[in-house]
């Protein structure tokens, strides 16, 4: 370079005194949960998103109370109304979970107060679990009371015929929506492409998945090794067998951890703008 | 205190940092200066650990940024005020902050009234920020951990001329008390005015460091004449290291006297005969943002006659 004839002359040699104070203590993973979980509700689309969780089940309810055969109403179609809800709104916290960092740029402050991202990442995981699950003791309370209510209106008792078992596969289910979520959002880091993403592999996949199989009887026979839709819905009905699981278990592993992993490298590689 | 060691940043074939190395000290401000794209928020970025270098490496108090175990209460790091979620308050951006490093509430408030940020305006969300606000809130979020050394990027953009004047005396201050401020700038006269330290960085290299009173006392005369060129070269026949620069005019390595009787000696008629005066950095920062604009040579260009400030 022609103009830099300025001869560099280095800074006056400093002592290699590092710190005059003590290092603090490290940050405790507590705390990054406390402070993830506060970030998914401090914000309008955060709050509205948790508040729908509640809305969302007591329309779903009032509406299957109204709309239903009031005589005929059980427990289990209640928390089939709750459900489809959550279905929506649980992935869509997961995917904003992450991607809302990217999309306003506050990943920048993050990653500079806790610069350990897969700390970061694994605290809102966990939050994201928590609150999926939270989420559906709420919606399903809100069946339940539902239910009561049908059955004051019917003078009928109250038939609850869901069993804790399937209580449980109902809130897996939703949870794996949720991690499909958030599996997608690490992936894309952008919040539209994420959240379209979920309903093209919810809403699109299955679809084509049946035409497939309606051409081809090899993929008729295995679509459930490699379709997590038709494995996930098994768990609203109940009783799955052990190769249903099985089938759960890969399908999990292919649409979920995979994109998972695949996600997280891409973040800790990423550079953070 | 922070060390940055031969660091390089490429991308493909652009290399954004080349072998870059400077040490910003304790108790002094260093300005980082360079033009648009030079590198400095790359170089600060590798800085914090957000991007990862190429080679080099970069310690903060000793430590690489990755390995600081609370780094928001060591290093206040602000690299671009715009990065906020618009949905939060100002509020509830300093209690993210806050509640991260594990420090009492009340830390928001004291921070709030340091930054001049009324309640009323800490309520409100950023989203109806004004840049000089955001500058503030970010400013804020750096100093909320009481940290020892600050990294801040452009800190001074959109502050209006008084808010350029509180950040000034607040970095001071803070340097006065023993700690580090590395701040970057694209405006000689913002460094000016606040660094004890300056590195200058133009395409990636580093083109210039050491004190500012060094760098500004720029050894040698500003020489003037219709033609640079034709002086230039006079002069380097009279046995004076000179360099043309624009609008006719010579930085020469001799004192006026020599300069002057050379150019007398030359037939040459001087329009301007003086000490140069820091000339030269402002020179050579001008050529550097010249040659980033590209579009304009600053050689022919009489507009570029920053020598004479």
């Amino acid at each position: 370079m022609s103009t830099a004839t300025l001869v560099p002359t280095p800074a006056a040699a400093v002592p290699e005194t590092t710190r005059t104070r003590p290092a603090p203590a490290p940050i405790p993973f507590r705390r990054v949960l406390q402070v993830e979980l506060r970030k998914m509700f401090d914000t309008r689309t955060g709050f509205w998103l948790m508040a729908s969780i509640v809305i969302a089940s007591v329309i779903a309810t009032v509406l299957t109370i109204i709309l239903g055969n009031r005589d005929d109403l059980s427990f289990d179609a209640f928390a089939a109304a709750v459900g489809s809800p959550m279905s929506i709104v649980l992935p869509v916290i997961g995917v904003l979970a992450v991607t809302s960092e990217w999309s306003q740029r506050t990943a920048l402050t993050t990653f500079t107060l806790v610069p350990s991202r897969p700390r970061v990442l694994a605290a809102k995981l966990v939050d994201a679990v928590v609150i999926g699950a939270i989420s559906m003791l709420v919606a399903l309370g809100i069946g339940a009371v539902g239910n009561l209510v049908t059955a004051m209106i019917t003078g009928n008792d109250a038939v609850w015929n869901i069993s804790a078992g399937t209580f449980a596969q109902i809130v897996l289910a939703n949870e794996l929506g949720m991690l499909l979520g958030f599996a997608l959002g690490l992936l894309f880091r952008n919040s539209p492409a994420a959240i379209v993403g979920y309903f093209v592999i919810i809403m699109v996949l299955p679809g084509l998945s049946g035409a497939l199989a309606a051409a081809q009887p090899w993929w008729s026979d295995n679509a459930g090794w490699f379709e997590l839709n038709d494995t996930r819905y098994l768990l609203f009905d109940g009783s799955l067998t052990s190769t249903d699981w099985a089938q759960l278990g890969v399908t999990s592993i292919l649409w979920i951890v995979l994109p998972l992993l695949a996600g997280l490298r891409l973040v800790l590689r990423s550079e953070v703008k | 205190m922070i060390n940055v060691e031969s660091l390089t940043k490429s991308y493909g074939s652009f290399t954004a940092v080349d072998n870059v190395s400077f040490t910003a000290a304790p108790g002094r401000v260093t300005g980082f200066l360079g033009p648009n794209g030079a590198g400095k928020s790359t170089t600060m970025r590798v800085m914090v650990g957000l991007t990862a270098p190429g080679s080099g490496e970069v310690r903060v108090l000793g430590r690489r940024f990755r390995d600081l175990p609370d780094p928001g209460r060591e290093v206040g790091v602000l690299l671009d005020a715009s990065a906020q979620h618009a949905g939060r308050t100002g509020r509830e951006i300093l209690t993210i902050a806050a509640l991260t490093m594990g420090l009492p509430r009340t830390r928001v408030d004291e921070m709030l009234e340091r930054v001049s940020l009324t309640p009323d305006e800490a309520s409100r969300r950023v989203r109806n920020y004004s840049l000089g606000m955001r500058q503030r809130l970010g400013i804020g979020t750096a100093l909320l951990g009481d940290p020892e050394v600050l990294i801040l990027d452009e800190p001074a953009n959109g502050l209006d001329p008084a808010g350029i004047r509180w950040m000034r005396d607040l970095l001071r201050e803070f340097a006065d008390q023993g700690g580090t401020v590395l701040l970057s700038s694209h405006l000689l006269h913002e460094i000016e005015v606040i660094a004890d330290d300056i590195v200058v960085i133009g395409n990636g290299r580093i083109v210039a460091q050491g004190t500012k009173d060094e760098l500004l006392a720029g050894a040698g005369t500003l020489v003037r004449a219709g033609d640079g060129t034709s002086l230039a070269s006079a002069l380097t026949a009279a046995g004076i290291t000179a360099r043309p620069t624009s609008g006719g005019a010579v930085l020469a390595e001799a004192d006026l006297t020599r300069v002057g009787q050379a150019a007398f000696a030359a037939g040459i008629a001087v329009t301007e005969l003086r000490a140069a005066d820091g000339a030269g950095l402002e020179e050579m920062f001008l050529a550097l943002t010249a040659e980033s604009q590209r579009e304009s040579v600053s050689h022919t260009t009489p507009s570029t006659e920053g020598a004479a400030a």
